[in-house]
């Protein structure tokens, strides 16, 4: 009887609101869907900030011995194009994500810490606020300084006050360790939330796998952001309180700060990836008609990545000298992790067996991640080799292995993302037509620039070079590489163009428009501020199917 | 139409032994890749095309599960193929990184600065700058070049890919590197681990001598600097040790006993300046003298502020330092 009663079909009424009220009511908010959508907006501005600095970086480099920006401003551009993709896009855009959708799918009325939540999402935008200004603010007593230009994983000891004077170092430093309690609040607020607010009969055997992962994703958030926040506050202690921690002038260790940030930064990676996965758990099943092939295995395998990921940190230093001893380890520890990532891919190409494919939207770039993904565990397979490291650590082989990954896997599932739940928060469809172009145009460019980019690292070029040699041989591929970008820009403004026409002209989604399986599709498009109307009760892992399906539930199988 | 030299950066034109061992690991690795990206990605798209969904047909196809034999065998089939991989590269890790020097082994201490390179002999009493000589090695009589390598400043990294993979060189720590190079010629590289402004421009020139050759050029470092054979290179000298040159610049054999910029002693015999980002010609140095932020923005060598008589005299005293 409970399960029929899943469905809210109340219309909701909308009162008209004064601007101002809308303004405030937003600047108030502890709802985790404003919340979410809060998280997805800023993260956009700044992907859009952050890609313009991409095309910088590569019309600089198009032509050896360049002068489109000068070495100073080429070396922050790339230190604020790393650090803001990283922490002021991924971040914020996959916990937005997750703050929409966990307590949907799981059957909530909001998160389990809802004034942390909008507490967490404030002081993370300071954060990026604060970075930024370090244009206006970075020159310090010296003159010297402006936006950090020290990398995004800002090595010491150029950090150093020695080697970095001025303030735009301590801009980096400060800017991270606020959006760093962002980070920790919303990895407790869902690991909460999931523990103890999912609905009645929900076990954690019924959890769908997109909350699933984020599970294991603010784990390792909660794990790897420690190392982190004390490397920074050693550093801070450093330039000001004159400590030593990484002043190797004094005695002090360059290696120290190496490891802290990797054992932060290469979970942090794993963290950006396993909510691409979560996108295309839910995702695939639903265009290929099929429930996801494996589903133990998959949360097994999930789990075993969140652990592994712990354990490989030091393949980012393959070159740093620490002996055969350590490189042997770490080749091993980065190589088993491929097993369960392999894993995944069979099971989601298990899950397309059988089915009944529809190219829709979500799932072209659901599709294209498929084979992106491969290819960017391939290459990782590659780096993970220690000897084949030597040669293309530090290169553009790893540049464009970690786009690959970044770029073809991860955006490519939020475009998904997008595509998909856009319709459940805005009560509208985007446009397919806009969809494939933006699709193709991505698709293009982003093979022009990250399959090319592959050449040069193998062909001897480091990373972070403002320009090159012409007697290198890596002019042509640089060009194709720059053609490429402009391909992404144009898709990605083509896209922005589509999330705000089809608020206004999108056709009217209803509750479910792709048929689908979990919680979230139960309740109206957008949901009302309480989720759902009667708390649901569920009897298998996609309870909307069961609904739909009661000659043949889910429940008589799991 | 490009050829391989087009490429002298080129890892897949080995010509020495740690590059040699990483070509063969890596070649290993790219068919392993690639078969399982051929394997894999055919099943996908046979999987997209044959599953597709035909027009009209609704209906939800069967659904599966799992299936605990499948699932068993591709967990099983990888770890076995990680397992093949591993032992491949540790072997490489293993050969590459635990050596014997041979007593005939020529060394060289490498010291990282921003932007450019400090090359100690030690056994030769040799110092200089940016360019490095070092004989080939016969497989039969082996005399590789040993590197211990350190920074005063930042980390930078060695990289010249046609001789072995690269090495960091971290301040407050020693690293070390081994290449045996089969072939004479000019080798290129350059710094692989961002150290500040000039990163780009530090470059590696890595010159592989026969043994009579190295020979030549080790007795030639080993002198003190050429005296000044006319008054005009005099002259030049005499502004030179006037000047704050000498803070930062050794010329042996002279006053001049600066430790903080590149040794001088023999700069006219290198073929570029600026740690291989500009030719050594005399129109160069003088601009580089005059201000090398015109030519390396970012470079720590200060603007001289020299008169263009002086400039002139410092430019033909350096000339003349072969």
């Amino acid at each position: 009887m409970a399960a029929t009663q899943v469905v809210d079909i109340t219309e909701q009424a909308k009162p008209k609101e004064l601007f101002l009220q809308k303004v405030h009511s937003w600047l108030t908010t502890v709802d985790h869907k404003k919340i979410g959508i809060m998280y997805i907006v800023y993260a956009l501005f700044f992907l859009v900030v952050a890609g313009a600095m991409a095309l910088v970086i590569r019309i600089q480099l198009m032509v050896p011995n360049n002068h489109f920006v000068s070495p100073q401003v080429f070396n922050r551009m790339f230190t604020m194009h790393g650090t803001t993709m990283v922490f002021f896009v991924g971040m914020p855009i996959l916990f937005g994500f997750g703050n929409y959708l966990v307590p949907l799918m799981i059957g909530a009325r909001d998160m389990a810490f809802p004034r942390m939540n909008a507490f967490t999402f404030w002081i993370s935008a300071l954060g990026g606020i604060l970075l930024y200004f370090s244009y206006l603010g970075g020159d310090g007593l010296y003159g010297a300084g402006s936006a950090p230009d020290v990398g995004w994983f800002a090595y010491a000891p150029l950090t150093e006050r020695v080697f970095s004077p001025g303030h735009s170092t301590d801009y980096w430093t400060l800017s991270l360790l606020l959006t760093g309690i962002g980070s920790v609040g919303t990895s407790i607020n869902i690991m909460a939330t999931i523990i103890s607010m999912r609905c009645k009969g929900m076990t954690m055997g019924r959890l769908p796998l997109l909350p699933w992962l984020y599970f294991v994703m603010s784990f390792l958030v909660l794990v790897a952001i420690g190392p982190l926040t004390a490397a920074q506050v050693m550093l801070l202690l450093d330039r000001y309180l004159g400590a030593h921690f990484f002043d190797t002038q004094a005695g002090g260790s360059a290696v120290l700060w190496v490891h802290f940030f990797w054992i932060f930064g290469h979970p942090e990676v794993y963290v950006l990836v396993l909510p691409a996965f979560a996108f295309a758990n839910e995702i695939i099943p639903v265009f290929s008609r099929k429930a996801i092939f494996g589903y133990p295995a998959m949360v097994a395998a999930t789990v075993a990545i969140g652990f592994i990921s712990l354990s490989v940190w030091a393949h980012h230093m393959f070159t740093i000298g620490m002996g055969p001893g350590a490189n042997t380890f770490f080749t091993l520890s980065t190589m088993i992790i491929a097993v369960p990532t392999g894993i995944k891919i069979f099971n989601w190409l298990a899950t397309l067996w059988g089915g009944k494919i529809s190219f829709k939207s979500p799932m072209l770039f659901c599709v294209a991640f498929l084979f992106q993904f491969l290819i960017a565990g391939l290459t990782g397979i590659m780096l993970s080799a220690a000897p084949f490291d030597w040669q293309l650590g530090n290169s553009y082989f790893v540049i464009a292995h970690f786009h690959y990954v970044l770029v073809g896997a991860i955006l490519f599932c939020i475009f998904g993302a997008f595509y998909y739940w856009y319709p459940k928060a805005m009560g509208r469809m985007m446009s397919e037509r806009l969809a494939k172009w933006h699709f193709w145009l991505m698709v293009i460019g982003f093979h022009l620039t990250f399959d090319f980019m592959h050449v040069p690292g193998l062909l001897g070029m480091p990373r972070r070079i403002y320009t090159y040699e012409a007697d290198r041989g890596w002019e042509s591929w640089n060009i194709i590489v720059g053609v490429g970008a402009v391909f992404q820009a144009v898709a990605t403004l083509i896209f922005v163009y589509n999330l705000i026409s089809s608020y206004y002209k999108g056709e009217i989604a209803g509750r479910d428009p792709w048929d689908a399986w979990t919680l979230e599709w139960a309740t109206s498009s957008p949901p009302p501020a309480y989720n759902f109307a009667l708390e649901p009760s569920v009897g298998s892992r996609r309870p909307l199917w069961d609904i739909k399906h009661p000659e043949d539930p889910d429940s008589s199988y799991e | 139409m490009a050829t391989i030299v087009d490429y002298p950066a080129n890892m897949f034109n080995p010509a020495a032994t740690p590059a040699h061992a990483i070509f063969g690991v890596s070649m290993f690795v790219l068919a392993m890749t690639g078969a399982i990206f051929v394997l894999v990605t055919g099943l996908l798209i046979y999987a997209l095309v044959r599953f597709r969904q035909r027009a009209g047909d609704t209906g939800d196809p069967v659904q599966i599960f799992g299936s605990n034999q499948i699932e068993t065998s591709w967990t099983v089939i990888p770890l076995l193929l990680v397992l093949m991989l591993f032992l491949t590269a540790a072997r490489v890790i293993l050969s590459t990184e635990r050596v014997t020097k041979p007593v005939a082994a020529v060394d060289v201490d490498v010291i990282g600065h921003q932007f450019w390179w400090e090359y100690r002999y030690p056994k030769l009493g040799i110092i200089t700058a940016n360019e490095i000589h070092v004989p080939i090695s016969d497989p039969k009589h082996p005399t590789p070049t040993f590197l211990e390598m350190s920074s005063v400043d930042v980390i930078h990294s060695f990289w010249i890919p046609r001789l072995a993979g690269k090495m960091d060189l971290v301040p407050n720590r020693v690293n070390p590197m081994w290449f045996d190079p089969e072939k004479t010629g000019l080798y290129l590289g350059q710094c692989a681990q961002y150290c500040g402004t000039q990163h780009a421009k530090m470059l590696l020139r890595v010159y592989v001598d026969s043994p009579e050759d190295f020979a030549t050029w080790v007795a030639q470092q080993q002198k003190p600097a050429v005296a000044p054979a006319d008054a005009a290179t005099a002259e030049g000298k005499a502004v030179f040790e006037a000047n704050a040159c000498v803070n930062c610049h050794r010329v042996q054999g002279t006053t001049s006993k600066g430790a903080f910029g590149p040794d001088l002693t023999h700069l006219a015999s290198r073929d570029t300046i600026a740690s291989g980002a500009i030719p050594n010609t005399p129109e160069n140095l003088r601009k580089w003298i005059a201000d090398p932020n015109e030519m390396k923005p970012g470079a720590l060598m200060p603007a001289m502020r020299l008169n263009d008589h002086d400039l002139d005299a410092v430019t033909k005293y350096m000339t003349s330092l072969r």
